[in-house]
């Protein structure tokens, strides 16, 4: 070993800040609506005021006729752009599909469906346009509510959809279930609702799209998670242009929590209408449009009954849930309230019978789909709750049924009783004792009764959690109705000089992927941080991947970094063996360098091997120029982060404040490769997930308005409404990965709403509160305390 | 979130802002901190052809504090809350203004723009009518005072007289035996108030002389509390006192419900403010 090698810190492991953010926080991002094209028009689009009704007919010749307006379309005009699909179905059973058209033609079914674009020189004058159109339109009935849109009389929303059923979809044995239930010694039920919720991203969603009549190619700047599974839904369903002609790019994206996975009506919009009028077009959404047309998340209506003995040991679980759908069934939706929700309600218990049957639901509202965490949250929520809710009729201690019942150590790889792959790897009791312990739980009770003598109501929640991560196997999604892969690739570049360039097909936006990812290349390949760059995001220069949700970059991206960095070492080892006139089976490569076995002085550093590589003048027989590996890597298998989170609450009796006192959480994501990036995702994803419990809801009317749309209506935490979290991790390796990892990136929002929410109603117990749904509002509280 | 057209305006003077407002009428608006004019018009809630930007008359800002309390109407929160001057002798302004919206609306947001504009959920008028404020007004007729217990007519709506502007606002200062406290419970979003309780109170001889309580948020328009006030008056102060007077609070007066409380919620709510602040003003007080 030299001087230089023994004195280069390991990368992995290392909380080193992200490299992104230095231009990210001085404004030198690139956005989507940074860039501006030579010749470049802007679009307006004119949304519905109703939530459902039939356009009778459209006027758009004022508008045309304003000054600086380049044209007006309307959905007649665009017939030939295809209803957006619906890739994610519900396995196994009908789903009777209705995917949103650029513009509606012909009826409306949520407020804010686009019903006319005006394009025109600048932004401001399209939006005037807007006011000079006439639509006539007439009302039909409106439905919000999910079951109420199943019930006998209500408005049907789409002809081969009867009762607004889009599917009903079940997990598990039923009959198994029903035994199970009839022989527990008591069955604890519970309506649980789940609300809806409005992903909320810094930057709204937008587009740029470009014709070229030179070349007939298209290209598409987006906020985009996932460019090349727009470039493919675009090119083989939406406007069949050939996947060759379509490149899309997704620059700088400022945040999505899901919402900028799917395909939206404005991506074809913009192609389309850049043909016609030969110049590029731009849209971007402003906040209004963004609450009411980008996809909403949860909306969930339980009923759930669980089975329990005496002793705490859970023994069946019954579930049946309304999902809202919204008006269209959005790309990934209806594989949420299924496979993500349905194969995980029974959490990190071993339960032996368990059935779920899942209603899906079309109503007048935006698109439901994937929002952080994705159908887990629900699940997550729903058992955690009930877990409490049997220990309160057994009069037990939450901890010691959670305890009583968790998955062993000894029990992995783990089925479930509704049918999800193995849980690859799993130790709950430590994550439980370690939050107890941080909470200082031993004491807690005592303290809590003193303070209730004097009028204070402290209350303390539990939730142990799962989850679904890395989503892949291809061919598991794909028998669960994803209609596509999910594997990633990675082609990593050693040139000339030594310098490498790993170029993935994941996206993140936030992630902090260009930090880890160049971290572990630094380890692998013995280089310089500062010499690694990872790029993203451009269909026509990085590999074909399905982007970046679901905890997945690191899990399946990563590990096809891997699996490129490995090529790497064994093409350097053979090239340093011919250069060193050595036997290529006795090299090895470490720190940096392929040596000689036994002979570390007979070495070349991989900057030596990638100069001769890319000179190509001395390489071995047979062997390619060039130091570069491309892979492609599907895991065999999901990972299972879990842990357990405590909140402890104090509830004001007087208002029904609820003062967030403390947050503990204790995470199990395997090894990390950035612990500060993990406390980041961890820190984010509570305060999504408190901020459900505490202060988020999307509300509409009866008349289908949505009436929590703007920021001034709808509660985003800020961080001084966030409180101080204290973290501490326990470290598992999944054997699912060759990095070992299982992800970070959702944890936080699935564990947390129900260890907010189980404080609170604990703290009301003296009222005699056993439930209450979210979120705890003052007035919620104050309520549920007043209706005792 | 796109406005539509509109001229501007940046006199420096009142008297031109004054002439500006007649020349163009109805279509006119004053720009102040903008804060709540600015987010209305890229809504397209509000449209008007001309704003008249008053940020660059100087004489309309400024805190003076002499015998009695002035502050010019252009003066931000910040500045008030950040004023030793009314620290010392008006304490409750600053700590109210100090809990309205962010630091960057306190940086813009403006006392005469907050009274200008009515809005009802806004934490000023409830602070004014505790302090039975004067507001003084320049318009085409001249100047006038207007008492703050009539200058809220209606929700956004005010007894400004077209072509009026706001020029300052006028307090006395509390002084021995009086206190007065601002106690809030404020949207998680808007940081607007669903409730908050401005109140005033006298003590001398050991009994309450003097009450006034404002409340904002929850009806159409910040009003006093007469029989709560009234309740309060002739007793001790004590917290039993406090609590009965509270009762009172909310008495014959609209109350909003929304989906961010309901009628029941705020009326309680009007209850449980009024005895804090009343409990912090008589603590004040003593």
């Amino acid at each position: 070993m030299t001087a230089e090698t023994t004195l280069k810190p390991r990368m992995v492991g290392q909380a080193i800040k992200r490299r992104e953010d230095p231009q990210l926080i001085t404004g030198r991002g690139n956005y989507v609506d940074d860039i501006k094209l030579t010749g470049m028009t802007h679009a307006a689009i004119l949304r519905s005021p109703y939530a459902h009704a039939n356009i009778k007919s459209i006027d758009t010749s004022k508008a045309a006729a304003h000054p600086g307006v380049v044209a007006v379309f309307t959905g007649a005009d665009m017939l030939d752009i295809n209803p957006l699909p619906y890739a994610w179905q519900a396995a196994g059973v009908p789903n009777n599909a209705n995917g949103p058209r650029a513009l509606a033609h012909e009826a409306v079914h949520f407020v804010g469906e686009g019903v006319a674009v005006v394009i025109a020189e600048d932004r401001y004058i399209a939006r005037d346009a807007l006011d000079l159109i006439e639509v006539d339109y007439e009302p039909l009935d409106v439905v919000v509510d999910a079951e109420e849109a199943t019930q006998p009389g209500a408005v049907q929303l789409h002809e081969n959809a009867p009762n607004n059923i889009v599917f009903e979809w079940q997990c598990g044995d039923k009959a198994k279930a029903d035994d199970a239930m009839a022989k527990a010694d008591m069955i604890v039920k519970e309506r649980i609702i789940n609300q809806r919720l409005i992903p909320t991203p810094m930057e709204t969603r937008g587009c740029i799209g470009h014709y070229n009549g030179g070349t007939d190619e298209y290209t598409l700047w987006m906020t985009s998670q996932a460019p090349h599974v727009h470039k493919l839904v675009l090119a083989a369903f939406v406007m069949g242009i050939p996947e060759h002609k379509i490149r899309c790019i997704a620059p700088n994206v400022g945040g999505a929590f899901g919402a900028k996975i799917f395909m939206y009506s404005d991506y074809p919009l913009v192609l389309w209408a850049s043909k016609r009028i030969g110049r590029p077009v731009k849209y971007m959404e402003d906040r209004s449009e963004n609450y009411k047309q980008t996809t909403h998340g949860r909306d969930h209506i339980t009923d759930v009954e669980l089975g329990v003995m005496k002793d705490g040991k859970v023994v069946g679980m019954r579930v049946h849930t309304y999902a809202n759908m919204g008006a269209y069934l959005s790309t990934a939706s209806g594989g949420i309230p299924t496979t993500l929700y349905g194969r995980i309600i029974t959490g990190v218990y071993d339960i032996p019978a368990a059935h779920c049957l899942v209603k899906g639901v079309y109503t007048n509202t935006a698109m439901v789909d994937a929002y952080r965490g994705a159908g887990r949250p629900e699940a997550s929520y729903m058992i955690e709750r009930m877990m409490d809710r049997a220990a309160v009729e057994l009069n037990m201690d939450p901890a010691d049924i959670r305890r009583k019942n968790f998955i062993q150590p000894d029990q992995f790889p783990y089925h479930n009783a509704v049918g999800l792959l193995p849980y690859d790897s799993g130790n709950y009791e430590p994550a439980l004792d370690r939050a107890l312990e941080m909470a200082g739980y031993a004491n807690f009770r005592q303290q809590q009764a003193e303070a209730r003598k004097q009028g204070k109501y402290l209350g303390l929640g539990i939730s142990s959690y799962v989850e679904i991560c890395g989503v892949a196997p291809t061919a598991w999604v794909m028998s669960e109705g994803w209609g596509a892969g999910l594997w990633e690739s990675a082609n990593v570049k050693v040139q000339l000089t030594g310098k490498v360039t790993v170029f993935t097909g994941t996206m993140p936006h936030g992630q902090g992927v260009e930090t880890t990812f160049a971290q572990i290349v630094a380890d692998e390949l013995g280089v310089g941080y500062d010499d690694v760059d990872i790029k993203y995001g451009d269909t026509a220069n990085t590999p074909m991947g399905y982007g970046t949700y679901g905890s997945r970059s690191l899990v399946v991206g990563g590990s096809a970094m891997k699996k490129s960095l490995d090529k790497i070492k064994e093409k350097a080892k053979r090239i340093a063996a011919h250069l060193l006139e050595a036997n290529p089976a006795d090299m090895e490569f470490a720190d940096g360098k392929a040596f000689v076995k036994g002979s570390p002085d007979r070495a070349k550093t991989i900057a030596e091997i990638a100069a001769a590589a890319a000179v190509g003048a001395n390489l071995p027989p047979g062997e390619e120029p060039f130091l570069d590996a491309t892979s492609y890597y599907d895991p065999p298998n999901c990972t299972f982060p879990f842990g357990t989170h405590i909140c402890i609450v104090e509830v004001d009796p007087d208002t029904g404040r609820v003062d967030l006192k403390r947050y503990i959480a204790v995470d199990d994501c395997g090894p990390q490769i950035n612990p500060l990036i993990v406390e980041g995702q961890i820190h984010g994803g509570i305060a999504q997930g408190l901020a459900q419990a505490m202060y988020e809801r999307a509300v509409y009317d009866e008349n289908g308005q949505l009436i929590s749309g703007t920021l001034m209506d709808y509660a985003i935490p800020t961080a001084a409404m966030v409180p101080h979290i204290e973290t501490d991790y326990t470290v598992t390796p999944s054997p699912a990965n060759p990095l070992g990892v299982k992800g970070a990136g959702e944890a936080g929002t699935i564990a947390s709403a129900q260890a907010v929410m189980n404080a609170v109603i604990d703290a009301l117990a003296p009222f005699g509160v056993k439930h209450m749904q979210m979120p705890a509002t003052p007035e919620n509280v104050w309520k549920t305390i007043h209706s005792k | 979130m796109i406005p539509s057209s509109f001229e501007y305006f940046a006199p420096t003077t009142v008297a031109e802002a004054v002439s500006l407002l007649q020349k163009y009428g109805d279509d006119a608006k004053i720009l102040a901190g903008g804060h709540s004019l600015l987010p209305a018009m890229k809504l397209r809630l509000s449209n008007f052809g001309a704003l008249i930007d008053i940020n660059k008359i100087h004489e309309l800002r400024g805190i003076h504090v002499d015998g009695n309390i002035s502050i010019g109407a252009m003066t931000t929160y910040h500045a008030i809350e950040s004023s030793d001057a009314l620290k010392a002798t008006c304490a409750i302004l600053p700590e109210a203004v100090s809990l309205v919206g962010d630091i960057q609306v306190r940086n813009r947001g403006t006392l005469g723009g907050s009274l200008a504009h009515a809005d009802p959920a806004a934490d000023p008028p409830a602070v004014m009518l505790a302090l039975d404020a004067h507001v003084h007004v320049t318009g085409p007729g001249g100047n006038r005072t207007i008492a703050i217990g009539d200058f809220f007519t209606d929700m956004l709506t005010t007894s400004l007289q077209p072509g009026e502007i706001i020029t300052s606002i006028t307090l006395n200062p509390l002084g021995a035996g009086e206190g007065a406290a601002y106690s809030k419970f404020p949207h998680p979003a808007s940081r607007y108030a669903i409730v908050g309780a401005a109140a005033y109170v006298k003590l001398e001889g050991g009994k309450v002389s003097a009450c006034r309580i404002g409340i904002t948020g929850a009806g159409p328009k910040a009003e006093r509390q007469a029989s709560a006030e009234a309740a309060l008056i002739g007793t001790d102060g004590s917290a039993e006192a406090i609590a009965k007077a509270a009762e009172h609070a909310g008495e014959n007066m609209d109350v909003l419900s929304d989906i961010h409380a309901g009628e029941d919620y705020r009326r309680a709510m009007i209850k449980v403010y009024t005895r804090r602040a009343l409990t912090a003003a008589v603590e004040r007080a003593r």
